[in-house]
Formats: C-alpha cells, sequence, structure tokens
C-alpha cells in the first residue's frame, strides 16, 4: 500500500460565481483501522483563503503548521494580507524544497481574491501547481471525486447550490471508498463571510 | 505485540499497558510498566520496542520538567505537552524514528480528562478512547459500544477490564498482566498491576 493511501482522506474545492466552496471528509485511519471522524483536513488560512490537505496525517499536521508559519510571516514583513495565488507559489515551492525526501500530501487550495473572483489551484507531493476554474480534487479516491464533480458542476453557482453539490459529490465519492468517509465538512467561502457546514453521512 | 488502552472518564483517564517484556519467542519480564508519568497530572501509555520506549518518555519528561524550571513552575496543559511530544516525534521521524505508538492522558482543571492518540509517524489526534497494538482490533469495538461521555472511574475501569478479559481469552500472545492507571484531579496513581514493576 502506498504511504499516500496509510490514513485516507478526500477533498473537493469547488468554484461557484463570486464564492468558492471546500469539502473533505473526517476520517483518519490506519490502513483498515479506523481511529477518528473528527480529524481535521481543510485548514483556515485567513480569511478568504482555505488550504486542504489530504495524504499522511502527520505531514497533513507537519505542512500546515509550516504553512501557518510562512503566512504569519509574510503578512509581518509584507504588512498586507497573502492572496491565494501567492499562498499556491509558496505552497509549490514549501513542497518542492523537499523533492528528493518530500512530504507526503496532495494539498488544494480555495480562496478569493482581492476582487471576490475564485481561485483554485491543486498540486501533487512535489509541488507541480494546477489551477483550474471549476474544481480540483485530492486524496484516495480521485476517480470518483472526478467523476462526480464533472457530472453536478455547472458554472456560476450561488453560495447554496455550491453547498448541495460540494455535499453530494463528496459523499457519493466516499461511500465508494473505504478509506474515506466517515462524515464530511464543508466550507463556502464568500465576501460576506465563511459559512461552515457537517455532513451527515454512511459512517462506514 | 504491545497493548495499551485508555478510556477518559468524567473528571479524568484511565491509561492500561500490558506488562510484557518480549522478542521472537521469549519472554524476558512480565513486570514492566509501560504507562510513564511525564507530569504530576499527566501519563503516557507506550507500546514499542523498550529502548525506544524509555529514551522517547524520559526525553519527553525531562524536557517538560525543564520547561517548569525555566518558567517559574508553569505547568504546561495536557494539549500543549500531546502537541510538544508530536513535534519532536515529527522531528526525529526523518531523522532516527522513534518507533513508537503512545497514548497521553491528563487532567487539567479547565477541560477535565483529556485522551491525546499519536502513531510512530506524528499523526495526533484527540480522542474519548483509544487502543494501539493488535488488541486494537479486540478492543475498540467493545470500547464503542461500552463508551459514555459520562462515566464515572469504576465505570471505565470496568470497561478495561472486560476489554483485558476479551483480550485474554481471544488473543493469540500471552499478557497475562496488565498495569492500569487513574489521572484525576489528585495526580497520578496505580489503580491496579499484575506484576510488581519493582520486583526487579
Amino acid at each position: 500500500m502506498s504511504i499516500l493511501e496509510y490514513n485516507g482522506a478526500a477533498m473537493i474545492a469547488m468554484a461557484g460565481k463570486n464564492c468558492v466552496g471546500i469539502a473533505s471528509d473526517r476520517r483518519l485511519g490506519m490502513q483498515a483501522q479506523t481511529v477518528s471522524c473528527n480529524f481535521q483536513k481543510v485548514f483556515p488560512m485567513g480569511d478568504k483563503l482555505h488550504v486542504g490537505l489530504a495524504g499522511l496525517a502527520s505531514d497533513v499536521q507537519t505542512v500546515h503548521q509550516l504553512l501557518e508559519y510562512r503566512l504569519n510571516l509574510y503578512e509581518l514583513n509584507e504588512e498586507r494580507e497573502m492572496s491565494p495565488q501567492v499562498f499556491s507559489t509558496l505552497l509549490s515551492n514549501v513542497l518542492y524544497s523537499k523533492r528528493f525526501s518530500p512530504y507526503f500530501i496532495e494539498p488544494i487550495v480555495a480562496g478569493l481574491d482581492k476582487d471576490n473572483k475564485p481561485f483554485l489551484s491543486g498540486s501533487d507531493l512535489i509541488g507541480a501547481t494546477v489551477i483550474a476554474d471549476d474544481f480540483v480534487v485530492a486524496g484516495t479516491c480521485t476517480g470518483n471525486l472526478h467523476g462526480m464533480c464533472e457530472t453536478l458542476y455547472k458554472p456560476d453557482m450561488g453560495p447554496d447550490q455550491l453547498f448541495e453539490t460540494l455535499a453530494q459529490s463528496l459523499l457519493a465519492a466516499t461511500d465508494r471508498d473505504a478509506l474515506s468517509g466517515w462524515g464530511g465538512i464543508v466550507h463556502i467561502i464568500t465576501a460576506e463571510g465563511i459559512v461552515t457546514r457537517e455532513l451527515k453521512g454512511r459512517m462506514d | 505485540m504491545d497493548t495499551v488502552l485508555a478510556i477518559t472518564f468524567k473528571g479524568g483517564v484511565v491509561l492500561a499497558a500490558d506488562q510484557s517484556n518480549a522478542r521472537s519467542i521469549i519472554t524476558y519480564q512480565s513486570n514492566i510498566d509501560k504507562v510513564k508519568e511525564l507530569s504530576s497530572h499527566s501519563a503516557i501509555g507506550v507500546a514499542g520496542p523498550n529502548c525506544d520506549l524509555v529514551n522517547f518518555t524520559q526525553y519527553i519528561a525531562k524536557n517538560l520538567a525543564l520547561y517548569r524550571l525555566n518558567h517559574d513552575g508553569l505547568k504546561l496543559s495536557t494539549k500543549a505537552q500531546a502537541n510538544f511530544c508530536r513535534s519532536k516525534l515529527a522531528e526525529a521521524l526523518r531523522k532516527g524514528p522513534y518507533q513508537v505508538n503512545v497514548l497521553l492522558g491528563g487532567y487539567d482543571e479547565d477541560v477535565g480528562g483529556s485522551l491525546y492518540y499519536m502513531d510512530y509517524l506524528a499523526a495526533l489526534e484527540k480522542v474519548d478512547f483509544g487502543c494501539h497494538g493488535h488488541a486494537s482490533s479486540f478492543c475498540l469495538s467493545i470500547m464503542d459500544r461500552e463508551f459514555r461521555k459520562d462515566l464515572d472511574e469504576e465505570e471505565a475501569i470496568n470497561i478495561i477490564d472486560h476489554c483485558i478479559d476479551e483480550i485474554h481469552t481471544r488473543f493469540l500472545i500471552n499478557q497475562p498482566n496488565y498495569m492500569i492507571k487513574v489521572i484525576d484531579k489528585n495526580g497520578v496513581r496505580i489503580s491496579k498491576f499484575g506484576g510488581d514493576p519493582s520486583d526487579t
């Protein structure tokens, strides 16, 4: 089994009309055994930026702490907020700096830039970034997630419709994957603020 | 082969671990203590090779003592101790890893009992109850079934006893003795043990 599939994860970030949403499952497992149903994998990095980290749980926590440190240092030095594009590039550089002993994570970034235009990006474990205008996925069931998102996605969705699309895509995809699921959480980021909802799904 | 079990109850945490020191086909000892005190109100149950068990727990415990000396007696919360533990494990992971799976339990005035699960790769999660080792396959479902948020100490120890009975019935490896410790507002104390650790 690959080290990226040791703990299990599933996450989606999707763009709507002047809003973005990011959703993840809550499972922490050790291969087949489930340890916790409350594990945090999506982290807020400011008012309008979230980063989701899929992969080895230990590196999820290490990289989250590292990114928060780098973001805080940037904002102290520059005296301005870090834009999502800059954060995505920072993340890519952090990962490539460990090219030959990588952090075993696959991150996705979702945010609104200063004009409240949605920004989405995803990356592999060594920092190869892709920027998308519709959705990005990561985790142990990316096949399922891609399929569900491609089917349910429409451009220019409002915040409520975006939430429904994210929730249904995540739940349907994780229901067919043994290593992810056990609950879900969805964050919708708009210019007004962030709304977080927990999903009630199959706990198996 | 080690077994570590832990349950939170209203006002504290119960930590239990088997007392066997064994390798390959030999049991060296049946009375070692795998639940080590970290501070006055916290302890860590460790599964793993004896060298890493001793090295890691002493390193963490003495660093916590140094913090208290440097900061005028300020005691770190259980959450802070668990995060410190995780950061040391994560640091060592890519240098010279400690092969320890731990359950860190502690009591704080404002929070009550809290329990932190950590694997050898340094993933940290706060849990209501936990198990490490092969025995987790037998015991997690017992704990899932019997755990409630408002257990008292006696009920929590009963659940641990139930788990130990199951291990004795169904687990292939013989682990006759278990050390059970309780952490509450009065500190860390031994509830019962199978073999006296001081009898070496």
